[in-house]
C-alpha cells in the first residue's frame, strides 16, 4: 500500500504541476493587456508602463509563473488587478458560499439516490423499478439551471416560500444560510441524484447475483434484509467512487447555478474577473477547481485501493 | 428494434428534423423584431408565443436546434477524431511509456470540467459558438480514448489478432482493420451519450454567455433571456427547457437502446 500511495502521490504532484503550467501559460497568451484594459484607450504609454510595473507584469512570464506557484503554496495568490485586494481573501470569502452549496447538494443527492436506487434494485423489472428508472432518465436530461429557474418560479415567485436569489450571509445565522442555499442545492443535486441512483441500482443488481446473497436468502433473510445487511456494504464501493467524483462536478457545476440565484460564490467571481480581464483571479479560481478535482480523484483512488487490494497490484 | 431505441429515435428525430427544416423554412423570420406583438402566449399565429422583442419562439426553437446539434455534433467529432486514435495507440502499446503518457494526459484533461475549459478559452478568445465547440470537444477526447483503450486491450489478446500478426500486419493496420471494427458498437453508443451531454453543455455555456452570441438563437441563450421575465411569461422558459429535455432524453434512450440492439448476445437472448 505504501508503494502504491507513493506512486499515486508522484503522479498527483506531476498532474498539479502540469495543470498549473497549462492554466498559467494558456491564460497569459490571452490578447489584451490588463494594465491597458484598466486604464482605458486614452491612457498614456508611460502610465500603462507604470501600472504594468506596479502589477508585476513587466517581469518575464516564467518568473511570474514561479512567483504565482510559490505564492499559492503559501496561500498567497497575489493581488487582484481590479479590486486591489488579495486574491486569496476574495477566494476565501466566495468559498464560504460555494463550498457549503456543493456539500449541501452532495448530501441531498445522496439522501435521494440511496433509497431510490435500493428501491429500484429490490423491485427489479416491476412497476416501482420502471418508475424510478424513468424518473432518473428525466433527471439526467433536465438542465440543472433550467430546473433552478422552475424552482424559483414555483417556490419563490408563486408560493413565496424562499427568496428568488441572493445570499443571506453567515452573520445572519446558519438557518438563514441554509434557507438561501436550499433551492440552489436542490437544483444542483437533481441530475447527480439521478446518476447516483442508477449507479446504486446497477451496483446492487451486480451484488445480488453473488453466491453470498443467495446464502443469506437461504438462511431465511428477506430480500430487504439481505440488501441492507450484505448487498449495500458490497455495492458501496462503486457508489462511493461516484460520490467522490461528483463533489468536484458539484463545485464546478455550482458556477452556473450561482448565476441563476445571484449567489456571490466562485462562479460569479470568475465571470466578473473574465470581463474585467483580472487574469490573476481567473487563473487562481480555475487552478483551485482543477486542484479540487485532482485531489478528490487521488483520494478516491487511495480509498479504492485500501478497500480492494487487487487494484494496488494492477496499477 | 427495442422500445428505448424507437422512442429515442422519435424524440431526437424531432430535433434533428426541426433543425433541418429550419434551413429552408421557419414560420417567421427568427431575428425579426415585432415589439407590438411581444410576450404573446402560444396561439394560432405564434404556435409557441413570442418573446420580449416579439420574435416568434417556434422559429427560434427551430433555428436553436441547429445551433445545439451543430455544436454537440462537431464536439463529438473532435472527441472521436482525436480520442479514438489515441486510445488505439495506447492499447497497441499497452504498458509502454506512450500508453502511460496518453493515459496520464487523459487524466489531466479529465481534471478540467468542460465549463472550466470554456472559461479558460473565453478568457483568451472571448465567447462564441466555436469556442464552446472546442471546450466541449476537448472534454470529449479522454472519454473516447479511455473507452477505446479499455475495449481494445482484451481484443489484442485474441487469436485472430495473433493470426493477423503472423500474416505480417503491423500494429497500425491491425488497429484499423481488426480492432476498430470490433469496438465500433461501443463507440456508437458512447457517441450518442456524449452527443446528449454536448447538448446540455452547449445550453449551459450559452446560458452563462460563453456560448453562441446574439443574434444566433440558442436554447441556452433563450433561457438566459427568459430568466428576468419568467414570472410574467413562463412560456419563455418552459419551451426551450422542454426542447432541451426532449432532445437529451431522446438521445439517452437511443444510447440505451443501441447498446442493447448492437449487443448480439442480448439480441439472441431476446429472440
Amino acid at each position: 500500500m505504501i508503494r502504491y500511495t507513493l506512486k499515486r502521490l508522484t503522479s498527483l504532484f506531476i498532474s498539479l504541476a502540469v495543470a498549473s503550467m497549462l492554466i498559467f501559460f494558456v491564460i497569459e497568451v490571452a490578447p489584451g493587456d490588463p494594465a491597458s484594459f484598466m486604464l482605458g484607450i486614452n491612457a498614456q504609454p508611460d502610465t500603462v508602463a507604470a501600472l504594468r510595473a506596479e502589477l508585476g507584469l513587466d517581469v518575464p512570464k516564467f518568473q511570474r509563473y514561479l512567483v504565482w506557484v510559490q505564492g499559492m503554496l503559501t496561500g498567497d495568490f497575489g493581488m487582484s488587478y481590479t479590486y486591489r485586494t488579495p486574491v486569496s481573501q476574495m477566494i476565501a470569502d466566495r468559498m464560504w458560499v460555494s463550498l457549503p452549496l456543493a456539500l449541501y447538494a452532495l448530501t441531498l443527492s445522496t439522501i435521494i439516490a440511496f433509497p431510490a436506487g435500493m428501491y429500484a434494485a429490490a423491485r427489479r423489472g416491476r412497476a416501482g423499478d420502471i418508475g424510478v428508472m424513468g424518473a432518473t432518465q428525466l433527471g439526467v436530461a433536465i438542465p440543472n439551471f433550467w430546473f433552478a429557474m422552475m424552482l424559483v418560479l414555483i417556490f419563490a415567485i408563486k408560493l413565496r416560500w424562499f427568496s428568488a436569489g441572493g445570499f443571506a450571509g453567515w452573520d445572519k445565522g446558519l438557518d438563514a444560510v441554509m434557507w438561501s442555499l436550499t433551492l440552489p442545492a436542490i437544483s444542483l443535486a437533481l441530475p447527480q441524484a439521478a446518476i447516483l441512483a442508477r449507479v446504486m441500482r446497477s451496483a446492487l443488481l451486480d451484488v445480488m447475483n453473488e453466491d453470498y446473497m443467495r446464502t443469506a436468502r437461504a438462511k431465511g433473510l428477506t430480500t430487504t434484509q439481505t440488501l441492507w445487511k450484505h448487498g449495500l456494504r458490497n455495492a458501496l464501493i462503486p457508489v462511493l467512487t461516484i460520490i467522490g467524483l461528483q463533489f468536484s462536478f458539484l463545485l464546478a457545476g455550482g458556477i452556473i447555478i450561482e448565476q441563476v440565484f445571484y449567489l456571490p460564490g466562485l462562479g460569479r467571481l470568475v465571470f466578473q474577473a473574465i470581463s474585467a480581464r483580472d487574469l490573476i483571479v481567473v487563473e487562481s479560481v480555475v487552478m483551485l477547481l482543477v486542484f479540487a478535482v485532482i485531489v478528490v480523484n487521488f483520494a478516491v483512488d487511495l480509498a479504492y485501493a485500501a478497500v480492494d487490494p487487487r487494484l494496488r497490484a494492477r496499477t | 428494434m427495442n422500445r428505448n431505441l424507437i422512442i429515442g429515435l422519435i424524440l431526437s428525430g424531432i430535433a434533428i428534423f426541426a433543425a433541418l427544416v429550419s434551413f429552408i423554412w421557419t414560420p417567421f423570420d427568427h431575428v425579426l423584431l415585432n415589439i407590438p406583438e411581444k410576450l404573446q402566449t402560444p396561439n394560432g399565429t405564434h404556435w409557441f408565443g413570442t418573446d420580449h422583442f416579439g420574435r416568434d419562439i417556434f422559429s427560434m426553437i427551430m433555428v436553436g436546434a441547429r445551433t445545439s446539434i451543430a455544436v454537440a455534433f462537431v464536439a463529438v467529432g473532435i472527441g472521436m477524431g482525436l480520442g479514438i486514435p489515441l486510445g488505439l495507440w495506447a492499447a497497441a502499446r499497452k504498458g509502454s511509456f506512450i500508453d502511460e503518457l496518453i493515459m496520464r494526459a487523459n487524466d489531466l484533461i479529465f481534471a478540467f470540467p468542460s465549463l472550466v475549459i470554456a472559461i479558460l478559452i473565453t478568457a483568451i478568445f472571448g465567447a462564441g459558438a466555436v469556442n464552446a465547440i472546442i471546450a466541449i470537444g476537448i472534454f470529449n477526447i479522454p472519454v473516447f480514448a479511455r473507452v477505446v483503450r479499455g475495449a481494445a486491450m482484451p481484443i489484442w489478446e485474441r487469436e485472430f489478432i495473433l493470426a493477423a500478426r503472423v500474416a505480417g500486419k503491423n500494429a497500425t493496420r491491425i488497429s484499423i482493420e481488426h480492432i476498430l471494427p470490433n469496438v465500433m458498437n461501443l463507440l456508437i453508443v458512447q457517441a450518442t451519450i456524449q452527443f446528449s451531454l454536448g447538448i446540455l453543455a452547449e445550453a449551459a455555456l450559452s446560458y452563462v454567455g460563453l456560448g453562441a452570441q446574439p443574434p444566433t438563437p440558442s436554447w441556452g441563450r433563450m433561457l438566459a433571456d427568459a430568466q428576468t421575465l419568467v414570472s410574467i411569461a413562463p412560456h419563455l422558459a418552459l419551451i426551450p427547457g422542454f426542447a432541451i429535455i426532449i432532445t437529451v432524453m431522446g438521445l439517452n434512450l437511443m444510447g440505451d437502446g443501441l447498446r442493447d440492439y448492437l449487443n448480439p448476445r442480448l439480441r439472441v437472448a431476446r429472440t
